[in-house]
């Protein structure tokens, strides 16, 4: 390492800039719901207590800070609604993130090994989708998934079926509904990953004697891991919280944490318990990226 | 020569509208150490490609011990290649990469144990095998794609400029390690080169070749002391070109402006231009004496040998050799001489 200088004001200020820009917008905000998580539910507005005000003396903080309880927490592990909601999250996401992997490989892998000068275009295609707003795409599959929707509506005109599919209102439908919006999520990460890789490598491949199959499995995927898990990273975490897809695609059997939360603040009014939902579900989310993290910068050293 | 293990006929191809081989046809025997020499762009990478199942050839056939390779892909034919970037496999350790040929051949984990080491121990990587390919230096990560390529046992192993990535001194140490493993594993090896010193000093044979065609095909010291052409001439070494007219009478010698020199006249008729090539160290210096007058423009000290360069007429240059020990300065009048068979007539430019 080079010898440690003192950094000028203006380096000074760059570095703090990402920090400042994380302690505002996701650090306080974290702070505000921890607290509220630990607050008593009560009916007034705010629906907790204590609440902290700027004329308080040490003394007046200390005394409101001894009336924190991790009762929410504790509802939360006798509550099954929520140790279902995760777990029913979870599983919905991690099998449209797989989803999502299967149908984006192929594309990702097309794109890298397109002529060079259709490479921009191809990329400009794959984000389109961004180009029109979130909601509008996922009111437009309720438009195709409905009872009389346009593929019920196909299906009967060819006569495959005589009464509509139930595919609007299920959990199949926002498993379509996450796979359809995460796919540049995925697409993008992937190209990237399989993009760098020297084509060379998959000749020497072929000349050792690996079909293109093999040269597939032995060295374009596991070379491509770094892409696989950014890309399953980038839709397996938003899609834990959505919230957006499950109350438009979503029947009412269609358990997911964000709409319980959802209910907690708004229905019941409840934004201990909801806060407390939350802040688990940071911790759920975060552990495995750390680890990731940790085993890559390892993977780094190693390297270095 | 018995039937040759490589067998390249009339291979010609093209990128578009750009020319990368015309005709080329050449043999190569089993055992055989050959090289495709040019400079970058005449189509010795291709033609490489080519054998090795990558590109296909527009016209022309390719057959391995005399069986056809059209059609036929990379992965199901009997060569290897070792690329220029190396193309060793980032995730796999020196071992995995050196195996990879081995177990996609269905070997068994002992054969495949016992390969691994002896290419191993073969190519001084003995310590290695656990290796990550980041934690190697250059020179050994050369080794590893020699090693990689050569352990399925291919019939012959193609090398896409092998030192071409190592610094000067690790270089000429490798040629020695190359020409080794070749004599010691008796397998063909084609290899492409655009650096002269490499294809002279490995080479049984080498193929010259100049923007898609080969221009000659010869031993290293044929290529040197004889070449076919004035590009092959000025590609290989460096020369002095004589331009004059053939006079056969007598001790046949070109005659020129500034003197007769000495030269063998080939079929060239009497009277005929002709361009006599002549290294520089083929001509004799001496302070005086018998040959032809110049002056010492300037000189380079090269270590074993002092080039100079002799004004020997207003408008002709010649440079010559000094051996070691001779001292010249600037403006030293000089004899040249040229003993019989120094220089080589060349083939009219077609």
């Amino acid at each position: 390492m080079s010898a440690r200088r003192r950094l000028s004001l203006g380096e000074r200020l760059v570095i703090a800039a990402p920090y400042l820009w994380i302690g505002a917008f996701f650090l306080a905000p974290m702070a505000l719901i921890a607290k509220i998580s630990v607050s008593q539910s009560v009916l007034a507005r705010p629906p907790y207590r204590p609440i902290f005000e700027l004329s308080d003396s040490l003394a007046d903080i200390w005394a409101k800070a001894q009336t924190f309880t991790l009762d929410s927490y504790r509802a939360l592990v006798s509550d099954t609604l929520y140790l279902e909601s995760y777990l029913s999250s979870l599983t919905i996401a991690a099998v449209s993130t797989l989803i999502t992997l299967v149908i984006a490989y192929p594309f990702a892998l097309a794109m890298a090994r397109a002529p060079e000068r259709l490479r921009p275009i191809l990329i400009g295609l794959a984000a389109a989708p961004f180009w029109t707003s979130f909601l509008i795409r996922v009111y437009a599959w309720i438009a195709l998934l409905k009872d009389e929707g346009l593929i019920n509506n196909a299906l009967m005109a060819l006569g495959l079926i005589t009464a509509p599919l139930q595919m609007f209102a299920t959990t199949g439908a926002v498993v379509v509904g996450i796979v359809y919006s995460y796919l540049p999520f995925m697409l993008l990460p992937l190209y990237a990953a399989l993009e760098r890789q020297d084509p060379s490598l998959r000749e020497a491949a072929g000349d050792l004697g690996a079909s293109p199959a093999q040269a597939f499995l032995r060295v374009t995927l596991p070379l491509s891991r770094e892409g696989v898990i950014a890309g399953a990273l980038l839709v397996f975490i938003p899609a834990v919280g959505e919230f957006v897809i499950p109350d438009l695609l979503g029947g009412s059997e269609t358990l997911m944490i964000g709409r319980t939360l959802w209910n907690d603040f708004f229905s019941n009014h409840d934004w201990p318990a909801a806060s407390a939902a939350a802040i688990v579900l940071v911790a759920v989310l975060m552990i495995p990226l750390l680890l990731w993290e940790r085993a890559r910068l390892a993977d780094e050293d190693d390297a270095g | 020569m018995s039937a040759p293990l490589l067998s390249v006929k009339s291979v010609s191809k093209k990128f578009g509208a750009v020319v990368a081989l015309e005709d080329v046809s050449l043999d190569v025997g089993a055992g055989e150490f050959f090289a495709l020499l040019g400079p970058s762009g005449c189509g010795k990478t291709t033609l490489m490609r080519c054998i090795a199942g990558f590109e296909s050839p527009d016209a022309g056939t390719i057959a391995l011990n005399g069986d056809d390779l059209s059609g036929v892909p990379p992965y199901r034919r009997p060569v290897n290649m070792m690329f220029q970037s190396y193309a060793l496999f980032p995730h796999l350790n020196v071992f995995e990469n050196i195996a990879f040929g081995l177990r996609r051949q269905g070997e068994t984990r002992d054969a495949i144990d016992a390969r691994v080491n002896e290419l191993l121990a073969m190519t001084q990587l003995s310590a290695f095998g656990p290796r990550r390919i980041v934690e190697l230096s250059g020179g050994q990560k050369q080794r590893v794609a020699l090693a990689r390529a050569l352990a399925p046992r291919p019939k012959m192993l193609l090398l896409d400029e092998p030192l071409g990535a190592l610094d000067r001194k690790l270089r000429e140490e490798t040629q020695f390690q190359l020409k080794e493993i070749q004599r010691l594993t008796q397998t063909s090896f084609l290899i492409v080169t655009h650096d002269q010193d490499e294809a002279l000093a490995l080479a049984d044979r080498i193929a010259v070749m100049r923007a898609g065609r080969v221009e000659q095909i010869a031993g290293p010291m044929e290529i040197y002391d004889r070449p076919a052409t004035r590009f092959v001439a000025g590609f290989v070494g460096e020369t002095n070109f004589i331009e004059g007219r053939l006079d056969r009478n007598g001790a046949a010698a070109l005659i020129t402006e500034y003197g007769r020199i000495p030269c063998e006249p080939g079929n060239l008729p009497d009277g005929a231009q002709a361009t006599l090539s002549v290294r520089p160290e083929r001509i004799g210096v001496a302070r005086d004496g018998e040959g032809i007058a110049g002056v010492v423009e300037n000189f380079v000290f090269r270590g074993e040998t002092t080039l100079l360069r002799v004004r020997v007429a207003s408008n002709i240059v010649l440079r010559a050799a000094a051996s070691h020990g001779e001292r010249h300065a600037i403006g030293d009048s000089v004899r040249l001489s040229f003993p019989p068979g120094a220089g080589a007539l060349l083939a009219e430019e077609r």
